[in-house]
């Protein structure tokens, strides 16, 4: 009870005080004389969101750089030191081929299976239709925890002659295979892209919505001329929609892409990084909470900034075009 | 936190109904396409449901038993316990961190809608020098890996003991949560009447007041859509949850239950239990919420 008070207290004091600094600061610019009420008011409504930006991601992005360039404790020069390390540790080497891989499968993935649930709801009645969709999104609701909780029990394995309570190794035994401890299986990355299943899982809703937002946004005049033309259903899909909801499908790969690259909960909770399942993003949290290296963990988050940068360059630059056009 | 997509339309509901297109199919075609989705929707739906008939069971059938046989019986009522619910909540501390997670969520949801609202007022109505400069600043943040932030943040906070503690949180997830919610309250905010604030503008109507009185309340679906995102990316954290409270008196219900993976190991009607009770909210949240969350997906994209 005393805790669900302070539970409240706290809440109530959280979103208090975001309220008194916008009333405190409006009160003072209003005293100023006229002229200066004008000039100053439009950095009073932007500071405390540039302030926020500037204290929280640029002022620390700037200083992880630095920090990547010194030892443990962040007190010793030691230039490129944390970076040839890590690069020529095959641990590392293989987090970064499990995330290439992860970055392939997971939007690719994401994608495919977005537009089929799209493409053939669209063929429904809108009950229908609306009902299935509802069915593939929910899970966008679920955290990475809990789905990777879920999943974990779908994989679970006992050992053979043991009734099999995981769904897999249920339906895989049904065809008399011996049981599988799926999550240990590292030949051709299974484990792996049996964790990848929990991403797609995941995400294919987001897809599903853009995509079948933009299907329906594609004039029915293109698609009844190319029809007329004596086009059959598949060569419609690829040759009039794909061309038409292809900056969807873009910004959708290039979403889940970014998600992606920044996996973490899942190998945490599933696997802590073992079974050669590791991912840069997990191998940046055992180096900054196991092991205390301010200075490799910094490394890693630039080697994450640097994959990032063009993302950010297109996007800066689509937001351009996009303004230009307004 | 991908931005490629239009500025999402205030008065724009969907599209309209295109006849001809869409419409139901007769014939193999039509069987081909419902078992696709039959089994499709089966993908998406069974793991939950295992989930959920599992944290209801007793953990000596939940061992011996895959929980699809309570199919054959589900009217045996021996089967069934809520002690898994009562186990987790008290014993293993997830009453507690449930508390924790609402603290965390409440006030890391508003803080950044109330910063973000008005900067997204100043950029869209107010001019000045450094506006276009900013906004391009907040455009290239959308995508930065959080991770950048951690490790001087938690020098910061640790020399002045804020580590660990709620207002840490709120105010790392007020930052993260930024650049999308000024990105988006903008895109909506320019595509309000402009005649409505020019005549509040004649009719002497301070800056404060137009923002307080007009532009909020005309700008409630973005708000709320955003609300949404940001209430589900907090409330679904890992990361920043595991990195500035960690496990503990003040720890949420996702590092709670990532804890209990470890330590419980096989003992799936807890687990089942403890997934289920950190699923239930943003469920609700989602659910009755879910046209302005699809509205915001469409218009804004989430972030990462």
């Amino acid at each position: 009870m005393l805790k669900a008070i302070n539970a409240l207290l706290a809440i109530l004091a959280g979103v208090g005080g975001g309220f008194a600094l916008y009333l405190i600061l409006n009160w003072l610019v209003e005293r100023l004389p006229g002229r200066w009420e004008d000039r100053l008011k439009p950095y009073i409504f932007i500071g405390p969101a540039i302030v926020f930006v500037t204290a929280f991601l640029v002022y620390p992005a700037l200083r992880t750089a630095y920090l990547s360039f010194f030892d443990d404790e962040g007190e010793k020069f030691v230039g490129l030191a944390n970076y040839v390390e890590l690069l020529s540790e095959s641990d590392f080497l293989n987090a970064l081929f499990n995330n290439l891989l992860w970055l392939i499968v997971v939007p690719a993935g994401v994608v495919i299976a977005g537009l089929i649930v799209a493409v053939l709801a669209d063929q429904l009645g809108t009950r229908s239709e609306n009902a299935v969709k509802s069915f593939i999104f929910l899970p966008m609701a679920i955290s990475f925890v809990g789905a990777s909780t879920i999943w974990r029990f779908v994989y679970a394995y006992q050992p053979e002659g043991r009734p099999q309570i995981g769904l897999l190794n249920a339906v895989w035994t049904l065809f008399g295979a011996n049981p599988v401890a799926w999550i240990q299986i590292d030949t051709a990355r299974l484990n792996s892209l049996l964790l990848m299943v929990i991403m797609i899982w995941l995400q294919t809703g987001f897809a599903m919505v853009l995509l079948s937002a933009a299907i329906k946004n594609v004039p029915v005049e293109t698609l009844e001329a190319a029809r007329i033309d004596g086009a059959s259903d598949v060569q419609i899909f690829f040759q009039v929609v794909v061309p038409q909801i292809w900056s969807t499908v873009i910004t959708v790969f290039v979403t889940v892409l970014i998600l992606t690259l920044k996996i973490f909960d899942i190998i945490y909770v599933m696997t802590g990084g073992e079974f050669n399942t590791d991912v840069i993003g997990n191998r940046f949290i055992t180096e900054l909470i196991n092991f205390n290296n301010d200075g490799r963990a910094s490394a890693i988050v630039v080697m994450l900034l640097i994959a990032v940068i063009p993302v950010m360059v297109y996007q800066v630059r689509q937001f351009r075009q996009m303004e230009a056009t307004r | 936190m991908t931005t490629a997509t239009p500025p999402l339309a205030p008065h724009a509901e969907r599209a309209p109904a295109r006849p001809g297109a869409g419409k139901p199919r007769r014939g193999v075609g039509a069987v081909v396409v419902r078992l696709a989705l039959l089994i499709m929707v089966l993908l998406w739906t069974i793991p939950t449901i295992g989930l959920l008939v599992t944290s209801g069971r007793n953990p000596e059938v939940v061992a011996s038993s895959g929980w699809w046989t309570v199919l054959s019986s589900p009217l045996d009522f021996t089967q069934w316990t809520a002690e898994n619910y009562d186990t987790v909540l008290n014993a293993q501390g997830m009453a507690n961190a449930f508390l924790n997670s609402l603290v965390v969520t409440i006030p890391a949801t508003v803080i950044p809608i109330l910063v973000a609202a008005f900067a997204a007022y100043a950029f869209t109505y107010m001019r000045f020098p450094g506006r276009d400069f900013f906004f391009i600043v907040l455009v290239g943040l959308l995508v930065i890996p959080l991770q950048v932030a951690f490790i001087p943040l938690l020098q910061v906070f640790g020399t002045i003991g804020l580590v660990g503690t709620f207002p840490a949180v709120w105010l790392a997830h007020a930052a993260f949560g930024m650049p999308l919610a000024v990105y988006l309250l903008r895109n909506y905010m320019q595509g309000l009447p402009g005649e409505v604030i020019e005549s509040a503008k004649v009719d002497g109507a301070s800056h404060f007041v137009t923002f307080w009185r007009l532009i909020i309340p005309m700008s409630t679906p973005a708000l709320a859509a955003y609300a949404i995102f940001q209430f589900l990316w907090v409330w679904n954290d890992l990361l920043v949850a595991l990195i500035f409270l960690g496990p503990g008196e003040n720890e949420v219900v996702t590092v709670n239950l990532s804890t209990l993976v470890g330590t419980l190991g096989s003992d799936w009607q807890l687990l089942t239990a403890a997934a289920f009770i950190t699923m239930i909210v943003p469920m609700i949240v989602f659910l009755s919420l879910q046209r302005y969350f699809v509205r915001g997906l469409t218009a804004g994209s989430v972030k990462g």
